[in-house]
């Protein structure tokens, strides 16, 4: 399902991230770091509220936007019941749709808020997303201070909170299309391979946004899936060549590898959580855009959507991936 | 995929682990000898000295970068029951002293417990039923 939208256009972004962010290739690209996962909080889950709370002021600062000026806030996070979107929304007090898609949260937030702006029905949206490593790992896996063994293919979730705002006024980057994914079981009960387990739903969204648009591979500089790790990377890259007869080799890169130096950093194979994908495009990608290195980017945000339930209950694990073009114009 | 190192985590756990047993039986041999504890309480005594040290250490935030490197050569040992008791308690003590401490710091050890118990029960039985006791 692919949508094309008419005058949505990025107006600007912003990054809050997080110590081991902050020290990756990438640190400097974003508008605000901290050296702390508490960040003046007394909980993982407020420090996630804090951060994605900074990340919309930040956001509202660079644009000189005021709060009433915004029609909608979308965001969505890993945590239950979407408490950080939720309470930062309570914060905001802007009208607010919670998504959740786990880490491909990003992509589902821009195409609901690029149709409506496509329509003409809003003028000004943000969408956001956070991630919080330890919050991550309460939730989902054990105790933040339990040194639980874990296989090198596993992914690291990444602490930060993105914003992008998406606006009817002209810019020069443009939010050209959307696909929304198709959920993809493929049938992997190994929690810890996330790659493997997304890469799948990541390239049937690939696919079909080319076919549906009839474009090739090439017609992007730059095809960028969310948190797929250094594994899934290399599965992917497989898969697109062995299913689909496409070659990405050239103009393929995962936001879960670029966020992190992977070999030097204790990040296992990569980033993963919602914050993977939108750290890495709202803040390093976007200004590349803006500079003229990047004209065509598609943006794959994956995610995986089981519940600590569901693990223990011995299910598979099914994945999703949503897509976004973004343009540059003239 | 890259493969678990089997042999090399098997090697470290036994490293870590014999010499976490080392640590025990030295700390039994200063309270009998040098304390004049008989053995039984001396035991005990070495128990709470390594629970007590491995909380401390998970408590200070650096014991579970050991135990992720170590494996079973900590896990194996008290120091693994202790370790999961601590850092159950620390990630929940923000949501109450009942709530949170009182439900959630048994949550990795609890089935430690329960199978232990259990295990323990049926090999009594085997023990009576075989040995009369």
């Amino acid at each position: 399902m692919t949508i094309k939208f008419n005058n949505v256009y990025v107006k600007e972004a912003s990054t809050v991230a997080g110590p081991y962010e902050a020290k990756g290739p990438l640190g400097r690209h974003f508008d605000k770091t901290y050296d702390d996962l508490y960040m003046g909080s007394k909980t993982w889950e407020q420090a996630e509220m804090k951060i994605l709370g900074d990340s919309v002021d930040i956001l509202l600062n660079k644009t000189n936007l005021l709060k009433s000026d915004i029609d909608l806030f979308i965001s969505g996070d890993l945590l239950n019941q979407l408490v950080a979107s939720n309470y930062t929304s309570a914060y905001l007090k802007i009208p607010f749709l919670g998504v959740y898609s786990a880490c491909a949260s990003s992509a589902e937030g821009i195409l609901i808020g690029a149709s409506l702006l496509s329509n003409n029905q809003i003028k000004n949206c943000i969408c956001s997303v956070s991630s919080h490593n330890t919050g991550a790992e309460k939730q989902f896996r054990n105790p933040t201070e339990y040194g639980t063994p874990k296989p090198k293919y596993t992914t690291f979730t990444c602490t930060g909170a993105a914003s992008i705002m998406l606006s009817t006024d002209k810019s020069n980057i443009k939010v050209e299309s959307a696909t929304i994914g198709t959920t993809i079981d493929p049938g992997i009960k190994d929690v810890f391979n996330m790659g493997a387990i997304m890469a799948p739903a990541a390239a049937d969204t690939i696919y079909k946004h080319l076919e549906d648009l009839k474009r090739k591979p090439g017609y992007y500089d730059l095809i960028l899936t969310g948190d797929l790790g250094q594994y899934g990377k290399k599965i992917l890259i497989d898969y697109m060549q062995t299913q689909y007869g496409f070659d990405i080799t050239n103009n393929y890169d995962d936001c879960g590898v670029m966020l992190y130096d992977v070999e030097n950093q204790p990040v296992f194979a990569g980033a993963s959580g919602p914050g993977s994908s939108a750290l890495v495009t709202y803040s390093y990608i976007l200004n590349k855009m803006r500079k003229g290195e990047l004209s065509r980017v598609l943006l794959v945000a994956t995610g995986a959507l089981m519940s600590q339930t569901t693990v223990n209950q011995k299910m598979s694990v099914p994945a999703i991936a949503h897509a976004v073009s973004l343009e540059v114009v003239e | 995929m890259p493969k678990p190192g089997k042999m090399y985590n098997a090697m470290k756990a036994f490293i870590v682990g014999g010499s976490v047993g080392v640590i025990g039986q030295l700390l039994i041999d200063v309270f009998t000898k040098w304390l004049d504890i008989p053995e039984k309480e001396a035991n005990t005594y070495m128990i709470i000295v390594l629970v007590f040290f491995a909380s401390l250490f998970t408590a200070m935030g650096f014991f579970d970068n050991f135990v992720s490197w170590a494996r079973a050569g900590l896990i194996v040992p008290i120091t693994g029951f202790a370790h999961a008791m601590t850092s159950a308690s620390l990630e929940y003590k923000r949501e109450g002293l009942i709530t949170g401490i009182g439900s959630n710091i048994f949550k990795i050890s609890g089935s430690v417990i329960l199978y232990g118990v259990v295990a323990a029960y049926v090999f009594g039985i085997i023990r009576y039923l075989l040995f009369g006791g």
